[in-house]
C-alpha cells in the first residue's frame, strides 16, 4: 500500500437552512484502503457521499478526490470513482447486458472494452449465463452486486457504496466483500457506509459519525484498544449513545 | 456523441419494451382522429322540429314540407298550441318549433305578407346561431318560389349573392378539424412522454447514478430529446396517412414545410416538457400541472374557436400559447399551401421560444442529488 492519499477532506461543513448534517469533517483515506463510514440513520453519512461523489455542493471546507477538487471540478471527480447508490439504480426494464453498455458507453468505454468488461466482471459473478435477462425478475442479492459491477466497469480509482449489503441474505453479503477485497487488491479504494457492524471489522479504517461528526476515525484495532470495547457493535453503541 | 448514442439507444430498447406505451402510441392517433374528427363537428345533422299548426292549409303544409325534405331538419312532432310546443323545447325533445299561425295562408294571398313565428332552443348558443342560419336561409328559399310564382318566370332579385369558398371549398369540418387534432397530439406526445420519461428516472432514482457518471447537461439533454422528437414526428406522419385514407385530408402545401415547422415546434413542445420535468419531483406533479396547461392553450388555441375572435387580452396571451402557432400553420400548410415565406414569423417566433424554453430548461436541471 503506498502512502498517497487518494481523498483529503478537510473542515467539510454542509448546512441544510439551520441544519448542519456534516460539521468540520476532516480526514484523509489513501490508496487502495477500505473506509467503513458508520454511523446511525441520520447521522450525515449519505450527505458526505454525495459531496464527495460531486452530486452536491459543500457549505464549506476543502474537499479532494483522485485529486481533484469537488467544488472547482466536480465532473473531473466523476470519470475516477464509481458509485453505488443505497436505492437500487440501474435500469429495471434493461438486461444486465444493456446495462453493463449503458453505463461503459456513458463512461467513454469503446464497444471493445464494453464486451471485454461485461463478459470479465459477469464471469467472476458466475451471472455470464443470464447476461440476457430483463434485472426486474433477478434476486436482490445478484441486483446489488451487478450494482457493484456496473460501478466497477471503468476501472475508477475509488468506489463509494452507500449501504450496498442492506436487505441482502449473509452469503450474498461474504461474496460482496469479497468482491470489495478483490477491488482494493487491484488497487481501487473503498468507501463504505454499512451498518452490519461485524462488515466495520473487515475495513482497514474506519470512521464513526454521530450527529454530523466524526467521534472516531482510526484502524478497527485500535480503536478497539483506545476505547475499551470488545467490538466495533459495542463502540458503536458507546459512542453513538453519548 | 458517443455518449448521445448510447442514450439514445437506451431510450429506444425502453420505450419498445413498454407494454403499456407502445400501443398507445399507435392506438391514440387512430382513436382520437376517428372519434373526435366525427364527433366534434359544429354541423347540426339532425334538428328536431316540432310543428305548430294553426293554418292547417295547403300552403302551410308546403311549408312544413320545406324542413321536412331537408336533409337537416327532421318533423317529429306536432302540437296544437304554443304551449305544448314549448313543452318539448323544455324537456329537449326538439330543438326548434315553427308556429304558423291562423290565417296564414289568406294573409299571403290578400295582403301578400305573412307572419311565422320560431322558437329555437339556445342552451347551446352556437347551435342555435347555426339553426337559426339554417331556417333564414329555407325561408328565404321559400320566399323567392313564391315571389318566382307570382311575378312570373323573368323574376330575379337586384342583387343577388353568390358564395364561393376558398381553402375548403365543401365547408368540410373535418377537414377544419383534422389538423387541429394532429396538433393536439404531436404535442401531447412529445410534451408527456419526454416530462414523464425524467421524471420516472428521478422516481426510480436512477437519475443519480447519471448524475455521478460525467455524462454532460447538454449530452443528457440532447439524449432525451431526440428520441421523442422522432417518436412526435412519426405521430404527425401517421396521422397524415390516417387523415389521407380516412377522411380525404387534402395536402396544398409541402410535406417539407410541415415536417419543417413541427421541427421547429417540438423543440418548444418538448423544452416545456422538460423544464417542467426539471421542476418537478413526481409523475403525478408532471401530470397535474401539464393538464392545466394544456386544458388552457387548447382552449384558446383556435382549435374550436378563431382566435380573432377572441377578446385582445386573450390574443395577447397566445402569444406564450405554442398551440396556437402550430394550429395556424398547420391549417395554413395543409389547406391553403402557404410556403416557407407565408409562415416566417411564426417560424421565427417558435426558434425564439424554443431558445427561452430550453435555456430556462437547462439552467433549472441540475446534475445534483
Amino acid at each position: 500500500m503506498t502512502n498517497k492519499n487518494i481523498i483529503e477532506v478537510e473542515n467539510l461543513v454542509k448546512k441544510f437552512g439551520k441544519f448542519t448534517a456534516n460539521d468540520q469533517l476532516s480526514f484523509n483515506v489513501k490508496k487502495g484502503e477500505i473506509l467503513g463510514f458508520l454511523g446511525a440513520n441520520g447521522a450525515g453519512k449519505t450527505t458526505a457521499i454525495k459531496i464527495l461523489c460531486g452530486i452536491s455542493a459543500p457549505t464549506s471546507g476543502k474537499v479532494s478526490v483522485a485529486g481533484f477538487d469537488a467544488v472547482k471540478h466536480p465532473e473531473r471527480i466523476k470519470q475516477n470513482i464509481g458509485y453505488m447508490s443505497q436505492k437500487f439504480s440501474l435500469y429495471d426494464d434493461l438486461t444486465i447486458s444493456e446495462n453493463f453498455r449503458f453505463f461503459g458507453g456513458i463512461y467513454g468505454l469503446s464497444r471493445k472494452q464494453i464486451r471485454q468488461r461485461t463478459g470479465e466482471l459477469l464471469q467472476r459473478l458466475d451471472l455470464y449465463d443470464y447476461r440476457n435477462r430483463i434485472l426486474r425478475s433477478l434476486p436482490l442479492g445478484w441486483k446489488q452486486k451487478l450494482a457493484f459491477s456496473v460501478a466497477i466497469m471503468h476501472d475508477p480509482q475509488v468506489v463509494f457504496l452507500d449501504e450496498p449489503t442492506s436487505g441482502v441474505d449473509p452469503i450474498t453479503r461474504r461474496q460482496f466483500w469479497e468482491l470489495i477485497y478483490e477491488a482494493s487488491e487491484e488497487g481501487k479504494t473503498i468507501f463504505v457506509t454499512t451498518h452490519y457492524m461485524d462488515e466495520a471489522e473487515y475495513c482497514d479504517t474506519v470512521s464513526m459519525m454521530v450527529a454530523g461528526q466524526i467521534r472516531a476515525f482510526g484502524k478497527p484495532r485500535e480503536l478497539k484498544e483506545e476505547y475499551d470495547v470488545a467490538s466495533i457493535n459495542n463502540l458503536f453503541i458507546k459512542l453513538a449513545r453519548n | 456523441m458517443r455518449t448521445i448514442g448510447f442514450l439514445i439507444q437506451k431510450e429506444f430498447i425502453q420505450i419498445f419494451r413498454n407494454k403499456t406505451l407502445l400501443p398507445l402510441i399507435f392506438a391514440v392517433p387512430i382513436l382520437q382522429l376517428v372519434i373526435l374528427v366525427n364527433a366534434a363537428t359544429l354541423e347540426m345533422k339532425k334538428i328536431d322540429m316540432t310543428v305548430v299548426d294553426k293554418d292547417m292549409t295547403s300552403t302551410s303544409r308546403q311549408l312544413i314540407q320545406k324542413f321536412d325534405g331537408s336533409p337537416f331538419y327532421q318533423v317529429d312532432k306536432a302540437r296544437f298550441s304554443v304551449k305544448n310546443a314549448e313543452a318539448d323545447l323544455k324537456d329537449n325533445t326538439a330543438d326548434i318549433v315553427i308556429h304558423i299561425p291562423h290565417g296564414f295562408e289568406d294573409d299571403l294571398l290578400d295582403e301578400k305578407e305573412a307572419d311565422v313565428q320560431f322558437l329555437i332552443n339556445a342552451i347551446n348558443n352556437t347551435a342555435a346561431g347555426l339553426i337559426n342560419a339554417y331556417t333564414t336561409s329555407i325561408i328565404s328559399d321559400y320566399n323567392n318560389k313564391i315571389l318566382a310564382e307570382q311575378i312570373g318566370k323573368k323574376f330575379e332579385l337586384p342583387v343577388e349573392i353568390n358564395y364561393r369558398y376558398f381553402f375548403n371549398t365543401q365547408l368540410d369540418y373535418n377537414i377544419y378539424m383534422l389538423p387541429g387534432i394532429l396538433v393536439i397530439l404531436v404535442t401531447i406526445i412529445g410534451m408527456f412522454l419526454t416530462a414523464l420519461n425524467i421524471v420516472r428516472e428521478k422516481e426510480l432514482g436512477t437519475i443519480e447514478q447519471l448524475n455521478v457518471t460525467p455524462i454532460k447537461k447538454y449530452q443528457f439533454i440532447i439524449g432525451k430529446m431526440l428520441p421523442f422528437m422522432v417518436i412526435a414526428l412519426f405521430e404527425l406522419a401517421f396521422g397524415l396517412v390516417i387523415g389521407h385514407l380516412f377522411f380525404n385530408l387534402p395536402m396544398e402545401g409541402s410535406y417539407a414545410v410541415l415536417f419543417l415547422f413541427t421541427l421547429v415546434y417540438l423543440l418548444v413542445a418538448l423544452g416545456f416538457g422538460l423544464f417542467l420535468s426539471a421542476i418537478s419531483n413526481s409523475q403525478q406533479q408532471v401530470m397535474f400541472v401539464m393538464f392545466f396547461f394544456m386544458l388552457t392553450f387548447i382552449l384558446m388555441s383556435g382549435i374550436f374557436t378563431p382566435t380573432e375572435s377572441m377578446p385582445e387580452w386573450a390574443q395577447t396571451v397566445n402569444v406564450i400559447n405554442p398551440f396556437a402557432y402550430f394550429m395556424k400553420v398547420i391549417r395554413m400548410i395543409i389547406l391553403k399551401g402557404s410556403g416557407l415565406a407565408d409562415i416566417r414569423h411564426e417560424i421565427y417566433s417558435m426558434l425564439i421560444y424554443a431558445l427561452i424554453i430550453l435555456s430556462l430548461a437547462i439552467w433549472r436541471y441540475r446534475k445534483v442529488a
